[in-house]
Parts: structure tokens; sequence; C-alpha cells
């Protein structure tokens, strides 16, 4: 089955404490040539039936809850 | 009459309890409200207490904005009846757009537990009126997610507007910027704060009793309003 694929993003203007955890905890993994890390979410949508994705209505889901238009990002791609 | 102030109970609230207790104490009736139910019992107010209403998934707030209560509340917020969103609630707020900006993850990654001063600088809403302007409070701040983030414009008019309600004095627990602790709409009826003024009415178990004032304010804000 045909599944739409959302990626969510903060902004590049929005901090990401995270993703600099992850860049201040790589020199021990011996990795120190790493500038950035920012961490986002993959949301996989399956409709319901054997229809096509629906990748208006998956952008609308997406705008409305899986991303906050504020602070994120977000794509929409169908994944075969 | 007595006013009635609803609280809303998610799955995941914590505070809704001592939400309730603080308005009792102010003289007012607390009515319970559930999330699942849209009804609001012909409230006066309403407050969305803190937490982590269904378990923080997606993001703070994201999805108890759709929850069949918020509708109803959402929509008498925006015909004047005030709000106050602590915490969790303020996030909710937010995500359900009565309030502009988001709250993201805390700068440093740490839990923030302690008792917070803050300074009053908007004492002209419903939740803020027992207050002089510049008075500092104290009150108990508890959050991962309490950093209030949003666009250098939108922050410039909050500011030029005086719609922020209050700010983060001696140490921002949170890397909120420029210190914001609570935000008002223009009307001054709906108020999202982080820190908690309902775990601060009495001596016994708060650091203070400065936290009553949020509640005493409304009473005194309805008794003017004409039913």
């Amino acid at each position: 089955m045909a599944r739409v694929v959302v990626d969510v993003m903060l902004k590049p203007e929005i901090l990401d404490p995270a993703g600099q955890a992850v860049v201040n905890a790589l020199p021990r993994l011996g990795v120190s040539d790493v500038a950035s890390v920012r961490i986002g979410k993959r949301i996989e949508i399956e409709f319901a039936g054997d229809s096509e994705p629906d990748v208006e209505r998956a952008k609308e889901i997406a705008d409305k809850l899986l991303a906050n238009p504020v602070i994120e990002d977000f794509t929409v791609r169908v994944e075969e | 009459m007595t006013a009635r102030v609803g609280v809303v109970t998610f799955p995941g609230s914590l505070d809704d309890g001592d939400a309730m207790r603080a308005i009792r104490l102010a003289g007012a009736e607390a009515v319970p409200l559930w999330h699942a139910e849209a009804k609001l019992h012909q409230v006066d107010a309403v407050v969305l207490p803190g937490g982590f209403s269904y378990g923080d998934y997606l993001r703070c707030g994201a999805i108890a904005r759709f929850a069949p209560v918020m509708g109803l509340i959402v929509s008498a917020a925006r015909d004047g009846m005030p709000v106050l969103g602590i915490c969790n609630g303020f996030q909710i707020l937010c995500e359900a757009h009565l309030l502009p900006g988001a709250l993201v993850r805390n700068e440093h990654l740490h839990f923030r537990n302690r008792d917070q001063l803050l300074r009053v600088d908007s004492p002209d809403t419903a939740w803020t009126n027992a207050y002089t302007d510049g008075q500092e409070i104290l009150l108990p701040v508890k959050n991962g997610e309490g950093r209030y983030v949003a666009d250098p414009r939108t922050l410039d008019e909050l500011s030029a507007s005086g719609r922020i309600v209050a700010r983060y004095l001696r140490g921002n627990p949170n890397g909120s910027l420029r210190d914001i602790a609570a935000i008002r709409n223009e009307a001054g009826t709906v108020v999202g704060i982080m820190p908690h003024p309902e775990h601060a009415v009495e001596e016994l178990t708060g650091p203070s009793t400065d936290g009553l004032g949020f509640f005493t304010s409304l009473l005194k804000y309805l008794t003017g309003v004409p039913s």
C-alpha cells in the first residue's frame, strides 16, 4: 500500500537544543567534524481502502495537526 | 450570584485539582469540565490546567486543542469569555491560536522545577487586575517545554502593545525569548502563563500566596461585566 510520508522540521531560525546535545555527544564517538544536527519527525500516513494516496488531504492534516507552522516546516511525499 | 469557573480535565492533566482549589479559595464555584464532553455547563470563565494532556504526544497541547470541549472554549473565548491557560494550558492556547507564538523545549534541555520571581507588567487583564504595575510575585515554575518563541515582529508587537503580562526576574528558567513568562490577547481576557499561580495560594503548600490574585482578579472582572 502506498503511504504518504510527512517530514516535520523545526524552522531554521528555531533553536534545536536536542540537536545541539547530539552534536556535543559526537566527539565521544571520535567524530569531531559535525557542525550541526537538527532533529525532526517523520510521520507515515496510510489511508483506508485501495484508493490512491491523497496528498492534498495529507497536506491539510500536516498543516492543521502534524506541524505547527509557527515553529515548524513540513514536506509531504508519496512513498511507493 | 457566585461566579462559575470551569476547569478542564484532559487525559494527563495534573493540576486540575489545584486549580479548582484556588478558584474555591478565591470565592468562586469550581466546575469540572471533561475534555470529551462538548458542554460548558454555563461557566463564566475557564482555566486550562497544567499537566501533560494526551501524553504531550506530537507537540505539547497539539492534540488537546482538538478535544470536543475545546471547540466551545475557543469560540466562547473569541466572544470575550475569560480563559487562563497555565503551563500545559498556555501551550494549548498557543496551539489553538488564541495566543500567538509557541512553547518549545527548554534551551538547556532540563526540566526546571523551582520557585520563580516574576514581574507583572500588564495588570489590566481579567486575570491580573489585583496586581500593581511592576509588582514582583513568587510562583512555582515547573516545565520541560516552557520556552516561549515567536518571530521578532510578533515579539515587538506584544511588547509595544503591552501584551507581555509577566516576565521572569533573576534568571530565566527555560530560555524564553525576552524573558516572557505570560502573555495575553488584545482584550486582556485570555492569558497564558508558564509558572503556576494555582500552586501559590496557601502558606502551607506554596512559596507564597501571590498566585491567588489571578483568581480574585477574575472575580473582580466578572462583577464588572454585565451578564
